[in-house]
């Protein structure tokens, strides 16, 4: 910070973009105090904001609505941070054609409504409450749904970037079906900011279900667990999603979505109740809890949030090792998840002590690696985020350093906060 | 113009004999000598000597891909059996400055394989095992000379399939397809090749093999393969790819249906997404491509249509019936005057026999003809057909459509002779029109056949420099010497050592509100 001349830089800022203050407390970002916020309304103006960031050397954390800027590792400095949250409209909605395009700043909820009302989904779960499109496809956010429809990289189909030097760039079309130039809208998914600023979207839309039903079956080991998803997987019933949950108490669910024509529901529901057989049970609602991260999201007192992955045929000794790890260190862990794609959510007490969470991480690490997964602490209290590797290993971090190197050599996007430092 | 009877020929813009670009693509014979010699002691040393061709007939084989329209003999192909040998040749060629194409099948529509003069190709048609078919995962796991529809018949016992089913799907490799991001008829509904690799061994163009994605899924990370993936060679080679596997359907229903025009089978195909039915292929054919089906495969479509449509539901049977009822209904409500439902494998055969020949069955009503491949919002079909109708009037050239029209990927065959001084230019005008329409229209250049060396020129078009700058950072960062097959995809390389412009304002065109920024 000694090296910026903060009155010029807040010049230069505000000449690009109106809005331009001085940051609060509650624009720190995972305990690192930020200098300035603005708030630009256009793509324009948030080039405008970059370039006079860059003019000036600041580091810039991009934000949406703020609702997962302490995922990841803490930025090493905050001068600017870059609010998108006034870039909150939907700007087109072709429902004959099935897309929406949006600002980047535009809650995904106020999404789903305006396209809700042509009987369309956007089918991006929101599965952190008060997510905007931009920080969603940021952190690669997902929920049940991800089973059929896929993920935010199934359903981007283009995008419009801010470099950090400024430029403006898109990538992709508004079109379903496009293979010209590169697909730079899966580069910046899940990139925490840390290659350009996402400033729209275009989405591919999925019509709503005319009927939707849920069915939900207890287990109690981590073999039933994987067995039942198996079971659903491979069944030709379709299922919109497979989940599975095992809480503290250790009451394991495993809950399966039908969606489709009231009439086909109905036999598919059928079908899924015989298939998972003795205490399955049928609802028109989803099971409380349905697609909601497990851990507490309390800014004071930050529970520990971990994702966990893993191959399919590695979810019983990941379950498991996950439940062992945890009763040996004497930490209460739950875990819910996207059990038949192979993802898994853990939440363990926000005061675990450190050593306990170190070595649930590590042993249930272990296992997902040995299951072509991977493990991410996602949410963690600053003790914990010293005292455990927050990523773990990442294959072709080289390639990924030099891809970083190329888009802000400068290191000037949420510098820290991404893999390996990056 | 080297098309002849029956062969396609360039999507691009009016060529002569040697296409104006292609230097520029391609290099020139006879430079980079002493590369080429070193990258083939290297290659020798590491392979069986079949595996290393510097002989010039043999040579000639691999001059071009499916588009024959462009022809570049390569300096020296080499054919590695594995990962190793693959990575040792690509050092190689890394070491030495020599640019290398990668090739599997061949079966490209954009010239994407084209050989570079002065370097070396290098082929994956001996990698060609199945590693694993792992049901419990529902992944396969591919070498990629593997050919798609093998991948479906490994798996076909266990109840599951792989869903990209491009039309060449008998015969071209998963590594092409995934340096395409290879499409076919049932994407509407299952998603392109992009959607289907989950992971992949990639050799970078600098030789080291590192692994992007694989079993599970959202690998921490930046999407390395998300990005490699549809990059036409251009950012390394796959040595494996790790595939999904999806569960076959409980129940398929075919049905064709005859219309009056192609407004009508446009109108019924936006009826049908509209109402909520998610097909897993609409297809369509105009009354051209139907002459030239019957003459060719006898498929006995229904007599005297302006246009069909193939549509095929699938899914549980409960679902399929209800979907069944509705697209009768609607079809029918758009003026549909004759609809059949396939009832067995073979009527479904026979159907699918008359869609997947077309391409080929054109040869018959024309000596020459020009595959093009554009991409339009599906609402806009009716309109984009009717400007085509009318270009096609306007400049007395015959256009045949054949194409998906569930997500608006258009495939327009334009037909000439050869042989005919000046058809083969008025051919190229009237394709180039229909990509301008398919840009005008907010569209896409290219759907699924790719850019390669015959589109590179129209990239301009559909993105800006800075658009087209920004992906080249992709390009520095994984090959700054610029040898992963050069001269493709983008008209213009980037230097990658370059200081990246730095732009006072926002876009000009974005500042007058004549463009928008997205």
């Amino acid at each position: 910070m000694t090296t910026i001349s903060l009155d010029a830089a807040r010049t230069a800022l505000s000449s690009a973009c109106g809005d331009v203050t001085d940051a609060g407390p509650a624009d720190a970002v995972d305990g690192v105090p930020a200098t300035l916020v603005t708030r630009p309304r256009t793509t324009a103006e948030t080039a405008g904001v970059l370039q006079a960031a860059a003019g000036h050397g600041l580091t810039v954390v991009p934000r949406g609505r703020g609702t997962k800027l302490s995922w990841g590792r803490p930025p090493e400095r905050a001068d600017l941070v870059l609010d998108m949250s006034r870039m909150s409209a939907v700007l087109d909605h072709a429902a004959g054609d099935l897309i929406v395009h949006t600002e980047a700043g535009t809650l995904l909820a106020d999404v789903q409504r305006t396209v809700g009302s042509a009987g369309q989904r956007l089918s991006l779960d929101e599965s952190v409450p008060g997510s905007s499109v931009g920080g969603a496809l940021a952190t690669n956010t997902s929920g049940p749904g991800r089973l059929v429809v896929g993920t935010a990289r199934d359903l981007l189909l283009g995008v419009t970037l801010v470099r950090a030097d400024g430029v403006i760039a898109k990538a992709g079309g508004r079109v379903v079906k496009n293979v010209a130039g590169y697909d730079l809208g899966k580069l910046v998914i899940g990139s925490f900011g840390t290659l350009a600023v996402i400033t729209e979207a275009v989405f591919r839309l999925h019509p709503l279900p005319a009927a939707q039903r849920f069915v939900t079956v207890p287990f109690g080991t981590a073999e039933d667990a994987a067995a039942l998803v198996q079971t659903m997987v491979h069944a030709q019933v379709v299922p919109a999603a497979v989940e599975v949950e095992w809480r503290v108490d250790g009451a394991g669910t495993v809950g399966v979505a039908l969606g489709g024509t009231p009439a086909g529901v109905e036999a598919r529901t059928a079908a899924t109740l015989q298939l998972l057989g003795a205490g399955a049970e049928a609802a028109d609602t989803a099971p409380p809890g349905w697609g909601v991260l497990p851990w507490r999201d309390d800014a004071d007192l930050p529970e520990v949030g971990l994702k966990l992955t893993c191959a399919l045929s590695g979810l019983a000794p990941v379950l498991d090792a996950a439940r062992r790890a945890a009763a040996d260190a004497g930490v209460p862990l739950t875990l819910r998840g996207s059990g038949g794609a192979g993802v898994l959510y853990g939440a363990l007490a926000a005061d675990a002590p450190v050593d306990a969470v170190a070595a649930v991480v590590e042993r249930t690490r272990t296992a997902c690696t040995a299951h072509g997964g991977s493990l991410v602490v996602l949410e963690a209290p600053a003790a914990v985020q010293a005292a455990v590797d927050t990523w773990g290993p990442v294959p072709a971090i080289d390639l990924m350093r030099r891809v970083k190197e190329q888009f802000d050599p400068e290191r000037r996007l949420a510098p820290g906060r991404f893999v390996g430092g990056i | 113009m080297s098309g002849t009877h029956g062969t396609q020929t360039s999507a691009g813009p009016v060529l002569g004999d040697t296409p104006p670009e292609a230097t520029a693509a391609t290099g020139e014979a006879g430079e980079n000598a002493a590369g080429i010699a070193a990258v083939g002691r290297v290659a020798r040393a590491l392979m069986p000597d079949t595996g290393v061709i510097s002989d010039p007939t043999q040579l000639r084989t691999y001059e071009c891909d499916g588009l024959a329209h462009y022809r570049v003999t390569p300096a020296l192909v080499v054919l590695p059996e594995t990962t190793e040998q693959l990575a040792g040749v690509v050092r190689a060629c890394a070491e030495h400055g020599v640019p290398f194409v990668a090739r599997g099948s061949g079966t490209g529509l954009s010239g994407g394989a084209l050989p570079r003069a002065d370097g070396v190709l290098v082929v994956t048609s001996r990698m060609r095992t199945i590693r694993e078919v792992r049901r419990a995962d529902q992944r396969a796991v591919l070498e990629p000379g593997v050919i798609n529809l093998d991948v479906t018949r490994a798996a076909t016992g266990e109840g599951y399939y792989y869903a990209p089913d491009p039309s060449s799907q008998q015969i071209c490799s998963i590594g092409g397809n995934l340096a395409e991001n290879s499409g076919g008829a049932h994407c509407l509904k299952y998603g392109f090749t992009s959607n289907h690799v989950l992971g992949a061994e990639l050799v970078t163009p600098q030789g080291d093999v590192v692994q992007l994605g694989g079993l599970a899924p959202d690998a921490p990370g930046y999407d390395l393969l998300g990005t490699v993936v549809g990059s036409e060679g251009t950012l390394g080679i796959a040595t494996t790819a790790t595939v999904r596997l999806v569960r076959l359907p409980e129940e398929v229903r075919t049905l064709l249906v005859g219309f009056h025009s192609t407004d009508d089978a446009g109108a019924a195909t936006s009826a049908i997404i509209g109402s909520g039915v998610l097909p897993a292929a609409i297809e369509m054919m105009d009354a051209l491509a139907i002459e030239a089906a019957e003459a060719a495969v006898h498929c006995n479509y229904p007599e005297g249509a302006g246009a069909v449509l193939v549509i095929e539901l699938d899914g549980p049977a409960a679902e399929v019936a209800h979907e069944y009822a509705e697209v009768e209904r609607l079809c029918a409500e758009h003026g549909a005057f004759e609809q059949r439902l396939a009832i067995d494998a073979t009527e479904r055969a026979l159907i699918w026999k008359g869609r997947k020949s077309a391409f080929a069955a054109v040869g018959r009503i024309s000596p020459d003809y020009i595959v093009q491949d554009g991409v339009i919002p599906r609402t806009a079909l009716p309109e984009v057909l009717r400007a085509i109708a009318d270009l096609s009037s306007s400049s007395g050239v015959r256009v045949a459509n054949v194409f998906h029209a569930g997500d608006g990927n258009l495939h327009p065959l334009v037909l000439f002779d050869d042989a005919k001084p000046g058809a083969g230019e008025a051919a190229e005008q009237v394709s180039g029109a229909i990509l301008d329409l398919c840009i005008t229209h907010g569209g896409a250049i290219t759907g699924e056949h790719g850019v390669g060396v015959d589109k590179a020129a129209y990239m301009p078009k559909m993105f800006t420099d800075d658009d087209l700058d920004t992906m080249q950072l992709v390009r520095c960062a994984f090959d700054p010497g610029n040898i992963s097959n050069p001269g493709k995809v983008f008209p213009t390389p980037r230097l990658c050592g370059e200081v990246p412009g730095k732009r006072k304002h926002a876009h000009p065109l974005v500042e007058a509100g004549l463009a928008d920024a997205f």
